[in-house]
């Protein structure tokens, strides 16, 4: 027996043109994980298999011990899903609506409209909610679009692209409204975006697609360790001025076995091992007789991931 | 995003925040969300649950349809008349313009707009599949139809019966203007909900749908004008044409059936042939749409 939310194996969607995921193993386990990948790399596909909605060219998946080809029905009554684009009526208040998406999801009407009170509080929708929903700003329309998600108290949410179109305090806002439906609400959540950077806050685990393959599943804390990068910048030597800085440096730090990589012709950026790389660079510098200017943490993003990966890098974030 | 200070402090103040209670009772599953849609798009249909403006079009169409049996009533027992001015089915098909407008700008109120505004993919992240959204919707605009013809009716009928008119025969009229009613109700309505699933804009919707009811009205009424010639009354060869007009296919057909209307231009479905071949075109208009709302929706 698994515990596993979400499990897939060798799943694979092809479309006449393109071929949207591809072999896709992976397991999800309770908690907030990250779907992180580029536009068109299969992630809004994926969650649509996994609702049953759409049937997989190949391969098998189950959400929730309930095979997605099978149980559909049953996946979506215990499933909630935002998705990616405005799915709102504008003449209708939040309140009709979340209350009918309730009934829609097997509540009864007394049910409904309790559920709905209670999760357009929880999510941040007080007086407006009466409102028509045309006036809405976009930050309010996707917390009726959450709502709607969770009214039904589902095992598991399924939410594509939650932050769209936000500013970044309402982003901000939104992941941490995301962070209490599992921490406080017990609700498992699977959250996509293309923006890594956004979700290491939010997620205890991040899987990375790319062209519908999986790039990397494993947790935040090993993925950020992975891809932190330590940008340095030293000055030039006081006496040998023919002497090339950067590639002094850069030359001694592979041979101890660290990965480097100039950027423009004063930086270099040397990817973390661990808490050594730090002592690491400093002796270096310090041996060749330069000084440091800089020495700070960056985080790759993850189109830098896909760049790292097209080009066959030869770090391996990608292992997994 | 952000909300004013006020109503955030909400989020966290004492009073309001009673932390999250999970949901422990029934989930009534597919049927019962199925039966939801149906209710809600019912609703829908007479502007109840939306914006008050979306009320005024649905509530001044039943006003148009009901108040001239209001009228029609109140002056039979002013008068003592032994019958109503207009007979039940007589009376639908002298509507049956108004309650075309009601469709026309309905139907898209059912369908288009939950394609313009995606709420399609929504609904079938739910239990219910697309046979049941498809269901619901159909089984909603008709009965939004049905009741918006049974109004008036049942004013004519309750006016009979109090001012003592023939019981027996106000009966059985107003039987065959219910089942007049659920043919208005199935046929038209199931041409506009196809129309309706077509396009995600509103307006092409109802002008879709309002075009195809008023020409084919149209072009029925001229090829009847021209197979009658220089008869007096419209021969049998000339009433065939109410085939291609869904209001008129099934004013001919009640006719038919039921033998009412004696005037002297009154369609009807010519013969024993003419009952079965318009009973037939009838349940293929209905299926057949109903088929191609299904295929509609398999790739929504
Ligand atoms: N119904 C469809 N028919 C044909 N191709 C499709 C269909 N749906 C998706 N695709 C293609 O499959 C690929 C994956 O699309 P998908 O929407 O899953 O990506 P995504 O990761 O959600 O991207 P985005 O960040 O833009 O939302 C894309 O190349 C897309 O063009
Ligand atoms: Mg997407």
């Amino acid at each position: 027996m698994s515990t596993a939310v979400i499990k897939t194996d060798g799943l694979t969607k092809r479309f006449p043109r393109v071929t949207a995921l591809d072999q896709l193993t992976v397991e999800v386990q309770p908690g907030v994980v990250g779907l992180v990948g580029s536009n068109g790399a299969g992630k809004s596909t994926l969650i649509k298999i996994l609702l049953g909605l759409a049937p997989a060219t190949a391969g098998r998946g189950e959400v929730l011990g309930l095979d997605v080809a099978t149980r559909g029905p049953e996946i979506r009554e215990r499933v909630g899903y935002m998705p990616e684009h405005d799915c709102l009526p504008p003449d209708v208040s939040a309140t009709e609506f979340v209350v009918h998406m309730a009934r829609m999801a097997g509540l009864p009407a007394t049910a409904a409209r309790e559920r709905t009170a209670d999760t357009l509080r929880h999510v941040g929708l007080y007086e407006e909610r009466y409102r028509p929903m045309g006036g809405y700003s976009t930050g309010m329309k996707q917390r009726v679009k959450l709502a709607q998600a969770l009214v039904h108290d589902p095992k598991l949410v399924l939410l594509d692209e939650p932050t769209n179109g936000l500013d970044p305090a309402g982003r901000d806002e939104m992941l941490g409204l995301i962070r209490r439906v599992h921490s406080d609400f017990g609700i498992s959540v699977l959250v996509t975006t293309h923006l890594l950077g956004e979700l290491e806050r939010t997620c205890d685990h991040l899987v990375v697609i790319d062209g519908g393959k999986l790039l990397r599943s494993s947790s935040t804390a090993s993925f950020t360790e992975a891809t932190a990068v330590l940008a340095v910048e030293v000055t030039d030597h006081p006496e040998d001025l023919a002497l090339e800085p950067g590639d002094a440096v850069r030359e001694r730090l592979a041979a101890a076995g660290l990965s480097v990589q100039p950027e423009g012709s004063h930086l270099l950026l040397v990817r973390l091992a661990g808490d050594d790389t730090y002592d690491t660079i400093r002796d270096t510098v310090a041996g060749l007789g330069l000084g440091l200017v800089r020495l700070e943490q960056r985080r790759h993003r993850v189109a830098e991931l896909f760049t790292d990966e097209s080009r066959g890098g030869t770090d391996d974030v990608a292992a997994s | 995003m952000s909300l004013p200070p006020d109503t955030r402090s909400a989020d966290t103040g004492v009073i309001h925040d009673i932390g999250y209670r999970g949901y422990t009772g029934p989930r009534l599953g597919r049927a019962y969300a199925t039966r939801s849609l149906f209710t809600q798009s019912l609703r829908a249909a007479y502007g109840l649950g939306r914006s008050g403006k979306s009320k005024v079009l649905p509530m001044l169409v039943l006003g148009v349809v009901s108040v001239p049996a209001v009228v029609m009533v109140a002056i039979a027992l002013a008068t003592g008349a032994k019958a109503l001015p207009l007979d039940y089915p007589r009376y639908l098909s002298s509507f049956a313009p108004v309650v075309s407008i009601f469709l026309a700008s309905q139907a898209p109120v059912l369908l288009s707009r939950d394609l313009r505004y995606h709420t399609v993919p929504l609904y079938f992240s739910r239990p219910i599949t697309r046979a049941d959204y498809v269901r619901a919707k159909f089984a909603a605009m008709v009965c939004a139809q049905f009741l918006l013809m049974a109004a008036p009716l049942v004013v004519l009928y309750l006016g009979a019966v109090l001012g003592r008119l023939d019981f027996g025969h106000n009966t059985e009229h107003f039987l065959i203007g219910l089942v007049a009613a659920l043919l208005y109700a199935l046929v038209p309505s199931s041409v506009a909900l196809v129309i309706a699933a077509a396009t995600p804009r509103r307006g092409f919707g109802v002008a879709g749908i309002m075009g195809y009811l008023a020409i084919s009205t149209v072009v029925v009424a001229i090829l009847t004008r021209i197979g009658t010639a220089t008869e007096f009354t419209v021969p049998d060869s000339a009433q065939w044409f109410a085939l291609l007009s869904p209001n008129d296919l099934v004013e001919s057909l009640t006719n038919q059936l039921f033998d009412v209307d004696g005037a002297v231009g009154r369609m009807h479905a010519p013969g024993g042939l003419g009952a079965v071949v318009f009973t037939a075109a009838v349940l293929a208009m209905v299926s057949g749409s109903y088929g191609l709302l299904l295929r509609r929706y398999r790739s929504v």
